[in-house]
């Protein structure tokens, strides 16, 4: 009798529904690279997997939620963070983590965005940031470049709009701990990402992907795997720079790094004193 | 705490009963004239162990209350028309996902701003297919201080019990009139917890109902993991674009409400046993209904009330069987009817009367003894 | 008692709405009426024109709002000219006498009493915040419509650390109450 052959298990499968892959991501895609780099940095932190909650928005990355093994949420465009903010306020023993793009986090969820980043609930937001709306075929969102083109920005202009740095927009809406990687930067990205899961307050995470079926078909940028040399090129890693100094410009250079990491009061622990106080 | 008896305002009311429904979560944004339940639970939540949380909109707010409620805790908002509308996109999302919600609408002048410090009953279909796709909320309807804090406890049993959101569509004037309140002793309330599961988790399938439509609901950080998605999901919770799978969904979503409207459906019979004129009516206007129907009785008329303590889902075998009964039907509302429709597509071909007023004082007793003397004489 | 209505008009900041409120807890938690309070407001806090309404009755209220008032304490010359007509024939007009003056025709049988609720407060009180209490005082000696007792009972309730004071304004309200209605004019 011989024995079978030991299946080779993907050590981080435990975290992941089997049962639903393949995963909708077009090849290329860098949201499969950020979905790996959460569940090792929740791996490497050792987190009871069973606490924690994944709430996501609507679009490519708003599908991320529906293949991890745990509690998970794919809610309505724009609205992950109030979502998770009400599972967080109300049993603030849960680890909650928002995986969103930058279409659903910054221009329908904006609002939402600026004002949790203010309120300063424990969460932990991991954007990946493809430069445009991808799931309805590419179309301009709050990140895309000037004069990029898009669906609903052809030529001859391209987009007429400008987009938001995302890095500035979080730490100067109070953020305490904001952070930027390519999905290049795997190793350094999965420890941005333990860092944002252990601060007690809100974390924002950029991971700057590629999208080549839409915005690198669009405007010449190559395929998956070009577009993921690019990044690596004009990366420019500048740990503690000022978070106004983060600049982002896809040809160029994309400024990457942690840029803040402070503490200030966290909501539900604040609402834990308020409890004591009034029932005192 | 043992019944205690206050003098106090609709909303008020609505807060102490949601308070004593359990409810340890309220996620709202200012707004006349519900801003005085927001007002209460920011104070009162804490004591009770629970959170208020203001939030920058509307829509957060009752986002954040459905995150809240998956967390295991009864979680509700409170807002006024305009925030209404912008709440609809997660009724939508309350009802895929079937989480447990009360919103309040305390009902003011529309279109738009409006009257902001006056009543109206304009959000009463708004409340029923306000958000976008075929589905059935439950909506309560209360017509004093007493019953906003009645119906609110029952809009949170309904509530878990059916997993669907329950509205409680108050105007103005119950919303903001003061009168006495016994808050009765917390150990005479019946309270609904959902169904949780019992299965084994690797069996669980988080969207396959029991018997009764209802599928048991797991609570965030337990052994239990699933996918909840507003997209059309199979029992497991996973997208599908099957057409059999929708129909069997959305026609299950729809018959756990209408399959058990014999528990749902709430209407008083005011002195219609011998009437041949009947009002329909909900609210304010059904206190000064009240008022017309005694007028109208001392000088021989007999008429009487079918009021409306539920209007969603509507009462339609109680109100056909009243239209077969009575002569005629007097349908006052404070808009430009909209109940009027309902009771229209029920109890024809009795006449239906229809007295509008889309105005913040509701219609006189006299107005509506007026109409009756009208009717009668027809 | 059958029905019986009671409409208070004045400005914001005046306590209009509050007086209201504390005839109505009285009414109901004291004197166990059934009591129904509404109010009206515009979107000023300060200033604006203030209506506030009581139904108390023996008997289940149903039309929650006053429809002809029984009482009409005016507390301001625009409330005044704005609602003294829909005061109920043979009613009471209760005016606060330093800022309103009977003007116009009242409707039949009107009994009028004056109460200087303004400057009660501000001079003998020292503290105008009291002028809605100085005319509760006034109108339960002119109505007999509340208890007295159930009115300093609720006050209590509501502002304990106000006892003093409130009392001092609620009595000197019911002496003036009082001494309007040996002049009734």
């Amino acid at each position: 009798m011989t024995t079978a052959p030991a299946t080779l298990v993907h050590p981080m499968s435990k975290y992941i529904r089997e049962d639903r892959l393949p995963w909708i991501y077009c090849p290329g895609c860098s949201i499969g690279i950020a979905t790996g780099m959460i569940v090792r940095a929740i791996d490497n932190i050792g987190l009871d997997f069973s606490k924690v909650v994944f709430v996501s928005g609507i679009g490519c990355s708003g599908r991320t939620s529906g293949y991890f093994k745990t509690g998970t949420f794919h809610t309505t465009h724009g609205r992950a963070i109030p979502f998770a903010t009400g599972v967080k306020i109300a049993n603030p023993d849960l680890e909650v983590i928002v995986v969103a793009g930058d279409g659903d986090l910054a221009a329908i969820g904006g609002n939402h965005l600026i004002h949790a980043c203010r309120r300063n609930i424990d969460m932990t937001v991991v954007c990946i940031n493809n430069w445009n709306y991808g799931m309805t075929g590419g179309q301009f969102g709050p990140t895309t470049e000037h004069e990029k083109l898009t669906q609903t920005s052809p030529p001859p202009i391209g987009n007429m709009e400008h987009p938001f740095n995302l890095i500035k927009l979080a730490a100067s809406s109070g953020a305490t701990f904001v952070a930027r990687w390519t999905a290049v930067q795997v190793r350094r990205g999965i420890t941005s990402i333990e860092k944002g899961i252990k601060k007690k307050g809100f974390s924002f995470i950029e991971i700057v992907g590629a999208c080549p079926t839409a915005y690198g078909r669009m405007n010449k940028l190559g395929e998956g795997v070009d577009m993921h040399k690019h990044l690596l090129e004009v990366t420019d890693i500048q740990n503690g720079l000022p978070p106004h100094e983060a600049e982002i410009e896809y040809d160029k250079r994309i400024v990457c790094g942690e840029f803040v990491d402070i503490e200030k009061p966290e909501y539900t622990d604040v609402l834990k004193q308020m409890h004591a106080k009034v029932r005192k | 705490m043992p019944r205690r008896e206050i003098f106090t305002m609709g909303d008020i009311a609505c807060a102490e009963g949601a308070i004593s429904a359990g409810c340890r979560y309220f996620g709202g944004y200012p707004i006349t004239p519900a801003t005085e339940i927001a007002e209460w639970m920011a104070v009162r939540m804490p004591e009770v162990g629970g959170a208020f949380v203001q939030y920058e909109d509307e829509i957060a707010s009752i986002t954040s209350a459905l995150g809240a409620s998956w967390a295991g805790t009864k979680a509700m908002t409170a807002t006024s028309g305009p925030g209404a509308s912008l709440m609809m996109e997660s009724v939508g999302l309350a009802v895929m996902t079937e989480t447990p919600v009360v919103i309040v609408n305390i009902m003011r002048g529309g279109p738009s701003t409006g009257q902001p410090t006056r009543g109206q009953q304009g959000d009463v279909f708004q409340a029923k297919w306000g958000s976008h796709g075929d589905y059935q909320i439950i909506g309560l309807t209360p017509a004093s201080v007493q019953e906003m804090f009645d119906l609110t406890v029952r809009a949170f049993n309904l509530s878990e019990r059916y997993r669907v959101p329950v509205f409680v569509l108050a105007d103005e004037v119950v919303g903001h009139m003061r009168e006495k309140l016994v808050i009765p002793d917390e150990k005479d309330l019946k309270l609904v917890d959902r169904k949780m599961p019992t299965v084994d988790p690797s069996d669980y399938l988080p969207f396959k109902p029991g018997d009764d439509l209802v599928p048991p609901m797991a609570l965030l950080g337990t052994k239990y993991q699933f996918y909840a998605t507003g997209l059309t999901h199979d029992e497991r919770g996973y997208p599908t674009d099957s057409d059999e799978v929708q129909i069997e969904l959305i026609t299950r979503l729809s018959e756990k409400v209408l399959r058990h409207v014999y528990d749902i459906i709430d209407v008083e019979k005011y002195m219609l046993d011998d009437a041949d004129i009947a009002i329909v009516a909900y609210g304010t206007p059904s206190r000064s209904a009240r008022k017309a129907i005694k007028d109208a009785r001392a000088e021989g008329i007999n008429v009487g009330m079918l009021r409306l303590k539920s209007v969603w889902p509507f009462p339609e075998k109680i109100v056909s069987e009243l239209g077969s009964q009575v002569r005629h039907i007097i349908v006052p509302e404070q808009n430009m009817g909209q109940i009027y429709y309902m009771v229209r597509a029920f109890a024809a071909p009795t006449p239906i009367h229809l007295m509008t007023k889309p105005a913040g004082t509701p219609q006189l007793p006299d107005e509506i003894l007026q109409k009756i003397k009208e009717v009668h004489s027809l | 008692m059958s029905r019986y209505e009671i409409r208070i008009g004045g400005f914001g900041g005046q306590g209009i709405v509050t007086m209201a409120v504390v005839i109505g807890e009285s009414s109901s938690l004291f004197d166990k009426k059934y009591v129904v309070q509404t109010q009206s407001y515009g979107p000023e806090a300060r200033g604006g024109a203030s209506k506030s309404e009581i139904v108390i009755s023996d008997e289940e209220i149903d039309y929650p709002k006053v429809i002809a008032p029984d009482v009409f304490i005016a507390m301001s010359r625009a409330a005044y000219l704005e609602y003294v007509h829909g005061l109920k024939e043979n009613g009471v007009l209760i005016i606060d006498s330093d800022l309103v003056n009977v003007e116009s025709e009242l409707p039949q049988g009107v009994r009028v009493y004056r109460v200087p609720a303004t400057r009660i407060a501000d001079q003998e009180v020292r503290s105008k915040q009291t002028t809605n209490v100085v005319m509760m005082g006034a109108f339960a000696a002119i109505t007999k419509a509340i208890s007295i007792d159930g009115l300093r009972h609720q006050m209590e309730e509501r502002w304990p650390k106000f006892v003093k004071i409130n009392h001092l304004a609620l009595e000197l309200g019911i002496k003036a109450g009082e001494k309007a209605l040996a002049g009734e004019s």
